[in-house]
């Protein structure tokens, strides 16, 4: 069988996915942790002190890559919804909201660690920023989609209301990457940009590469693990619903 | 080795509580998540148990 026979829409059924799900997100579960617990080491024992910053730069190893989950799970959110809108598969809606939960946290999660970094090195919490004002709305956007998509009865209409929020907000997500260059920001340049070398020690770099790769593993096996039980909620009167050996009993 | 001690690891050259505050939030977030999922698959697959064994009984 070549690649091009394999049917993807096959998969793309949630009776066909709810099992498939089910053994994939332990593998994500177990490479997440695993590169988390390097990631750590790294970020602790083997990263040097910063000739500036001294310790306290350390939260780098968890603000950088979660910002970058944060702008990219609503790129995938978008990629979904454009999916959704397109093919008009129910999965689509599904893995959306199985994956804004996540992409809420890991802002929250870039904002919170943001701050805790600002206060020693800038002196303060929060400026209203370009960079710190997007990544706000961008968490706004994830809340927003949380709590339309919930607001509707029908979550086929609710799919649709959630891909629109999904496809207009994704414009704030090139704002956010390109805010440190386009307007005169507090908060630094980027620290890694692929047309120039890297302007830190190299076990900072890849500490904060093991760390992102660790929250990527993470986000996949939640998706995963959450869709689940979005699954079942939705198709809850379906025939293969009743007849899973889970719900035997 | 970057630490003479634990307290030395602790004090984080002064930032601890901005470094530990940024770890241990982040630690607990994901943990909480986990656990709330958790949950609700759980309730989820209870609740259906009890939908389908319902029908089953009034088909009876």
């Amino acid at each position: 069988m070549t690649p091009s026979s394999i049917n993807w829409f096959k998969f793309a059924a949630p009776a066909r996915f709810y099992p498939l799900a089910g053994r994939l997100w332990p593998w994500f579960a177990a490479i997440g942790t695993l590169l988390g617990l390097v990631g750590l080491w790294i970020s602790f024992f083997v990263a040097p002190t910063d000739f500036q910053q001294g310790e306290g730069y350390r939260i780098i190893f968890i603000h950088v890559p979660a910002s970058w989950m944060s702008m990219f799970i609503y790129c995938v959110m978008a990629f979904y919804a454009l999916l959704g809108v397109t093919f008009n598969t129910r999965l689509a809606g599904m893995m959306s909201s199985a994956l804004a939960p996540t992409g809420a946290l890991f802002a929250f999660l870039s904002l919170w660690t943001g701050a805790l970094w600002g206060k020693p090195m800038w002196g303060t919490w929060w400026v209203w920023d370009a960079r710190l004002t997007s990544e706000l709305i961008l968490f706004f956007l994830y809340v927003g989609y949380i709590a339309l998509t919930a607001a509707i009865d029908d979550p086929r209409r609710a799919d649709k209301a959630g891909f629109i929020v999904s496809l207009v907000g994704v414009v704030n997500v090139p704002v956010i990457y390109f805010s440190v260059k386009w307007w005169n920001t507090l908060h630094q340049g980027a620290s890694v940009s692929l047309t120039k070398a890297p302007s830190m020690a190299t076990t900072m770099l890849l500490g904060m590469l093991i760390m992102a790769l660790a929250f990527w593993a993470y986000t996949i096996a939640m998706a995963l693990y959450r869709v689940r039980a979005i699954i079942l909620e939705r198709e809850r009167n379906a025939t293969w619903v009743a007849e899973l050996p889970e719900m035997k009993s | 080795m970057n630490w003479g001690s634990t307290s030395d690891f602790l004090a984080m050259g002064g930032y601890g509580l901005y470094v530990w505050g940024s770890f241990g939030v982040t630690a607990a977030a994901l943990l909480v998540e986990v656990i709330l999922v958790r949950q609700r698959l759980r309730n989820t697959r209870r609740a259906l148990r009890r939908e389908i064994s319902a029908n089953r009984n009034s088909q009876d």
